[in-house]
């Protein structure tokens, strides 16, 4: 099918040129591109392909789109991604990774960064530096958020920056999906979760397994975290609990010291 | 003819994580022959030291983005036997099941995504849609069963819900594993088709001995915890495992090298192919027969074939699996879990071979130390002794520059190498 040939109704729709790129992660959010298995072939045909490592040899450093996966954690990465975005008309941040930091950032909460190598390297010299998500090095245009990303939104996200729609997130928290979705609170069932304060959009993708949400997704618009540490507290979890939970993907970075020093 | 080249291959294309070839060949005489691994390192064994054992799962998985269930899985027996806790046969058949199902899923991503395209010598899978729209149709349909399969065991297909330490938050209505068993049975012509696929390409000739390492099968073909076995007669006990990996590092490389006793060693679906060819179920020994895969064989790119072997393997044992499930009544998903102080090992094979995760805890179940061993960077090195072998054939056969760079990429390939996660 050529380019001319797609349409939106009625109206031709270009394929932009898109490209995806990984630095410190583990590639799971590119995989859940090719999870999409029933709607794959049509999501492919949304966009002409030029640079996806993971699958496909041809590569080409002329794209409009780019779409990074992974954190920041060596030198190396950062003209990277200034070249990525350099290129790029519109830099997409996929998964928490790229968004906060991901889980690689946990190394952050340790001062001595040599104790960190020493942990799995011994005397090894290694390189290595705190964790950053992408907005801390350029300028980032979307966000695809959560670990992993969610295919339905991932398709949804690229349909509407295809068709030029806008890109709208929820504001309200993971809770509200939870309640739709008529599930027993997991706090009733003695489970700790962040759905209260955590940006929703993954339709309470864990709570509906019955684990509780860690808050991949980052701060919901009015996370009232003082609250939740409340409701923790009243059914029985440790403060631990809760921060070990709050920090695991570095959305709720902010909300970290705050509650350190309560 | 005398061979000059000089081959740099910088981030390998379809591998998970970032790897480069390079092969000097001057006058017909290998000068260098290096696989680099150049990945950024993660540090999760530091990351997880003073966290609570309950989080090691959860962040574990996210390790690899390919093999997150078995991940997974090999952490929380690493918890579990830490803790003394012994899983429920209805537990175990579950893990069991959604291992196959990850393997199965893992496979096929390989088989047709990743290496299918050299064979057919095209770039990706892409040009397929067009002009072979059939084998992406089959592709795509045993990559979603899989997928479907782990969703409704797992909770989800990456980085998975449901599993934790004691069993499962939640299990699968009966309904779903009836129609998983009805799905899985109408798999078996594609996998036959798989293996027709498979039979229409050359594989290349290349021999290089190796040992390989894998858990041992004593009444069956092993997945989840046991004995360590190697081809060259090491056999070790399960929390032995340091004594199995051996890891030190390499000056040119973020991810550990492993050695047993030789310079290198495999793991992955040809090593335990090779290491428990009896316990195949009977229609997957005829698909090894088929291609003349019999142990011990040596021949890294029968790796690819040995995938295939137990994507036949797996679907014919979740057939029985599901069986079993589906005559027993459901108990309770989850036993108790009391955190001890100690040491707690678990070794699972996931798609490209053994891995091990180990916990050192205090009285109250806070990690002290961490250790995880992964399959790829137990492989590394053997990659890295069969490039240089495979550039040391190739110049005194004579082959071009393009034709070696194409076999080395193969061969890399053939190992289906989980690069993020070797370096971790």
């Amino acid at each position: 099918m050529t380019a001319s040939e797609k349409t939106y109704l009625g109206v031709p729709v270009r394929k932009p040129r898109a490209a995806f790129f990984s630095l410190t992660s583990c590639e799971g959010c590119q995989l859940q591109l090719l999870n999409n298995e029933a709607t794959l072939l049509d999501f492919l045909s949304l966009l002409t392909i030029v640079n996806f490592r993971e699958a496909v040899s041809e590569r080409s450093e002329n794209y409009e789109i780019a779409f990074v996966e992974g954190s920041i954690s060596r030198a190396d990465e950062i003209p990277r991604l200034k070249s990525i975005r350099a290129q790029a008309q519109t830099l997409v941040a996929m998964g928490s990774c790229a968004c906060f930091g991901g889980v690689n950032q946990l190394k952050n909460r340790f001062s001595d960064l040599d104790w960190v190598k020493k942990q799995v390297y011994g005397d090894h010299p290694i390189e290595t530096q705190d964790v950053l998500p992408l907005s801390a090095i350029v300028k980032v245009d979307l966000n695809i958020y959560g670990c992993p990303i969610k295919k339905e939104e991932v398709e949804k996200v690229i349909t509407n920056l295809v068709l030029g729609k806008s890109i709208d997130y929820p504001q309200y928290p993971v809770c509200m999906e939870c309640k739709a979705n008529q599930n027993v609170c997991l706090f009733d069932l003695g489970e700790p979760c962040l759905g209260p304060i955590t940006r929703a959009g993954c339709d309470s993708w864990c709570p509906s397994n019955r684990l509780g949400c860690w808050g991949c997704r980052g701060p919901a618009e009015t996370a009232n975290v003082r609250q939740l540490k409340q409701i923790m507290r009243e059914h029985g979890f440790s403060d631990e609990q809760m921060l070990d939970r709050l920090e695991c993907f570095g959305g709720f970075s902010k909300f970290i010291n705050e509650l350190k020093n309560q | 003819m005398k061979v000059t080249c000089n081959i740099n291959v910088h981030h390998l294309t379809r591998v998970e994580g970032h790897g480069n070839i390079r092969i000097v060949i001057k006058n017909g005489q290998v000068e260098e022959a290096s696989w680099d691994v150049v990945e950024t390192p993660r540090f999760f064994e530091a990351l997880l030291v003073g966290k609570l054992w309950e989080n090691a799962p959860y962040i574990c998985g996210r390790i690899c983005g390919i093999c997150s269930i078995g991940h997974t899985l090999a952490s929380i027996r690493a918890i579990e036997n830490g803790f003394g806790i012994v899983p429920t046969g209805q537990t175990s058949a579950l893990r069991l099941l959604l291992k196959h199902m990850e393997t199965l899923q893992s496979h096929i991503l390989h088989l047709y995504f990743l290496a299918a395209p050299d064979f057919l010598r095209i770039g990706s899978v892409l040009p397929l849609i067009e002009t072979h729209p059939d084998i992406v149709q089959r592709a795509t349909r045993l990559k979603l069963l899989a997928n479907d399969a782990c969703d409704v065991i797992g909770g989800r297909r990456l980085h998975p819900t449901r599993p934790v330490v004691g069993g499962f938050t939640m299990l699968p209505e009966k309904s779903q594993l009836a129609l998983l068993k009805s799905r899985i049975e109408a798999a078996v012509p594609d996998l036959v088709k798989t293996a027709q696929l498979f039979h229409g390409f050359s594989l290349p000739d290349f021999v290089r001995e190796t040992e390989f390492v894998s858990l041992q099968g004593k009444d069956n073909y092993p997945f989840i915890g046991g004995d360590l076995v190697s081809s060259d007669g090491v056999l070790r006990a399960e929390e032995e495992y340091l004594r199995m990996t051996n890891e030190f590092v390499v000056g040119h490389s973020t991810s550990k090298w492993s050695r047993l006793s030789r310079h290198s060693f495999a793991a992955g679906a040809l090593a335990r192919v090779n290491n428990n060819f009896a316990f195949l179920h009977p229609r997957a020994r005829e698909i090894a027969e088929s291609f003349s895969l019999r142990p011990v064989n040596h021949n890294p790119f029968m790796n690819n074939i040995a995938q295939l072997v137990e994507c036949v393997h797996v679907v014919f044992d979740s057939i029985s699996l599901l069986d079993k499930l589906l005559a027993m009544d459901w108990q309770e998903p989850r036993q108790q879990v009391r955190p001890k102080a100690g040491l707690g090992v678990g070794a699972v094979e996931v798609p490209r071979g053994i891995l091990y995760h180990a916990y050192e805890f205090d009285d109250s179940g806070r990690i002290t130390r961490a250790d995880c061993v992964i399959p790829t960077s137990q492989n590394n090195a053997n990659i890295h002794y069969d490039i240089a072998e495979l550039a040391r054939q190739s110049a005194s056969q004579g082959k071009s520059d393009s034709e070696i760079q194409l076999l080395a990429e193969m061969l890399v390939r053939a190992y289906d190498p989980c690069i993020s996660c070797s370096v971790h």
